[in-house]
């Protein structure tokens, strides 16, 4: 019976709508396009990029948080003993609270208001003027809230990544003291001297030594490992260090924290392009092939040299590589990130074998090898090989591209590199020196032999990470 | 009355427990442990840093025996837990004094 009504009604009904469309087609000519419907049709577009801009970011900047936690908590938390595994771990995710609340405090206004080309001044502090509008300088399609939530992901990071070097002797209470001073004396100039408007190595915004620094070669991975490895000569080794074997307590953890860095760090780069454009997919292969190409060179140079590919190796052949394109990557094409790669992943490999070894530093956990070393070979060979068929940084006064890189015919460029490697390595090791000392004086650095011995876990924090007993 | 303490691989505890229960000694106590004789150890390299592992992980295996089971309990042991490998581990036979057992409190004596 329903189909039998249907059909009628489809027999009513379908000449009359034949007839109306008709009708339609011969109806007078739409009025003329005024201006106010293309302003009207110019507002959509615009909302329109603004959301899938804003989409990006937001997970983009959720991308950045897991590579803190649980990813290098994870990746470190395996690579110490049993018995300072909740101790490290519990250092990234205080670190995740305590940046945050600096960073609204001052932090951010510090970074990137307006100041001298030092260090931004105090327009925003407690995020005062930070609200959906966008700031044209930082990523014109997004509100600056979501740009301020992004930059303080890597803020998080970057201090979390000294803990490597400090495992397992470092005090927590000197390390929130020195991290908090860290922050705000290290951390912030850079930031604003790199990507802040008007910051002294800014590509973009007019800096008077233009570095390209994409997503924190010089700002995060090198300002982050040399402060590792003064925090490592400060300290002193560990006890029984180099005698007493200290082996990874479980590389199952350290496995999984480097498939989430590498998973996390497309957010770190392909993000650092703040829309969802050409430049953020250009940056997410880039960073991709380099984890790659690391990965495949460290574990060649393990080979060759040991006898045995380890788990190990690959994994922080990885994370050399993805630290080394991390300033590349905006600027450069995917074979070159290969070859960044590739160079990242064997030079590393020698740091932490070769030459921690001849000179003796107990980085614990290589944050210097991997993240100083990777950053600086990452920010020298992205003065090689960045192009402007990637990214047109560089223009003339009529507005025409000039050359980037190396590749490009721009071999000056090599040495605004140089110039960004001096002065985040500089900033680094005297800042990490005087905060350091007076760090040991407010609230001492180094936990107490019997401490160290104990683990830092009982003795910090009052717990064990494992309680597997019957 | 004696206690025997093997020193076994740790793939080798079934067979033993197996042998042993051929003969009707079905009660033994096995702990985890680690140790090294004439056996080498292996090298483990974290990040070019080269450990010896010199202490390998084997099993011990106690079970308590009357003076006329030893030998066949011995035998029943090395028979099983062989390899003909160096590492195979040790027997050792040790006097044993007296025994209780806990549910009733009575000494007896295997």
């Amino acid at each position: 019976m329903k189909p039998l009504i249907a059909s009628a009604l489809l027999c009513l009904f379908l000449p009359v709508a034949v007839l109306r469309a008709q009708s339609a087609n011969v109806a007078p000519p739409p009025a003329p396009v005024t201006q106010a419907d293309l302003a009207k049709l110019d507002q959509r577009v615009t909302a329109a990029q603004s959301s899938a801009d804003n989409a990006w970011m937001l997970v983009s900047a959720a991308l950045v948080l897991m590579m803190t936690g649980p990813g290098l908590a994870l990746f470190y938390g395996g690579l110490v003993r049993q018995k300072n595994t909740l101790a490290i771990m519990m250092q990234s995710f205080a670190l995740m609270a305590l940046i945050t609340v600096l960073w609204a405090v001052v932090g951010y206004s510090l970074c990137f208001a307006e100041g001298t080309p030092i260090i931004g001044g105090f327009r925003h502090v407690l995020l005062r003027g930070v609200g959906v509008e966008p700031n044209a300088d930082y990523g014109s399609t997004i509100p600056q809230l979501t740009f301020m939530v992004y930059q303080l992901m890597f803020a998080i990071i970057t201090p979390a990544l000294i803990t490597g070097a400090t495992a397992e002797r470092m005090k927590f209470s000197g390390t929130v003291v020195f991290m908090s001073l860290w922050f705000l004396c290290v951390y912030a100039p850079l930031a604003h001297m790199v990507w802040g408007h008007g910051g002294l190595l800014n590509a973009s915004l007019g800096g008077r030594f233009p570095t390209l620094d994409f997503a924190g070669g010089t700002v995060v991975h090198i300002s982050s490992g040399v402060s590792a490895l003064v925090c490592a000569l400060y300290l002193g080794k560990r006890k029984g260090f180099p005698k007493e074997p200290m082996p990874p307590h479980s590389l199952v953890l350290s496995f999984i924290g480097a498939c989430l860095l590498w998973v996390g760090w497309f957010g770190f780069n392909a993000g650092s392009a703040l829309a969802s454009n050409g430049l953020a997919t250009s940056a997410f292969v880039a960073t991709h092939f380099a984890a790659a190409a690391a990965t495949l060179g460290w574990i060649a140079a393990e080979w060759i040299t040991r006898g045995r590919p380890s788990a190990l190796g690959a994994i922080s052949g990885a994370v050399a590589g993805l630290v080394a394109i991390t300033p590349a990557s905006g600027f450069v094409t995917p074979v070159p990130a290969l070859v960044i790669g590739l160079v990242a992943g064997i030079v590393c490999f020698l740091m932490v074998t070769f030459v921690k070894g001849l000179v003796g530093y107990d980085d614990a956990l290589d944050a210097f090898g991997v993240h100083g070393a990777g950053g600086t070979i990452g920010a020298l060979l992205t003065g090689a090989f960045a192009t402007r068929s990637v990214q047109a940084i560089f223009h003339d006064a009529q507005g025409r591209t000039l050359p980037v890189g190396w590749i490009d015919g721009n071999a000056g460029q090599i040495g605004y590199q140089l110039v960004g490697i001096t002065v985040a390595w500089t900033f680094a090791l005297v800042g990490t020196i005087v905060l350091l000392k007076i760090t040991d004086i407010v609230v001492g650095v180094r936990a107490s032999e019997d401490q160290e011995t104990e683990g830092l876990d009982l003795t910090q924090h009052g717990e064990e990470a494992y309680n597997l007993e019957m | 009355m004696k206690l025997i303490k093997a020193i076994v691989r740790p793939n080798k505890v079934d067979d033993v427990k197996e042998a042993l229960g051929r003969i009707s000694l079905p009660g033994m106590t096995v702990t985890e442990v680690r140790g090294h004789g004439k056996q080498k150890g292996h090298t483990a390299i974290y990040r070019g840093k080269e450990y010896d592992v010199s202490l390998l992980p084997k099993m011990e295996i106690e079970v308590v025996v009357p003076d006329h089971m030893v030998d066949d309990a011995v035998a029943a042991i090395v028979q099983a837990a062989r390899t003909g490998e160096i590492g195979d581990g040790r027997v050792f036979v040790i006097p044993v004094e007296q025994s209780y057992r806990i549910r009733t409190g009575e000494r007896s004596d295997l």
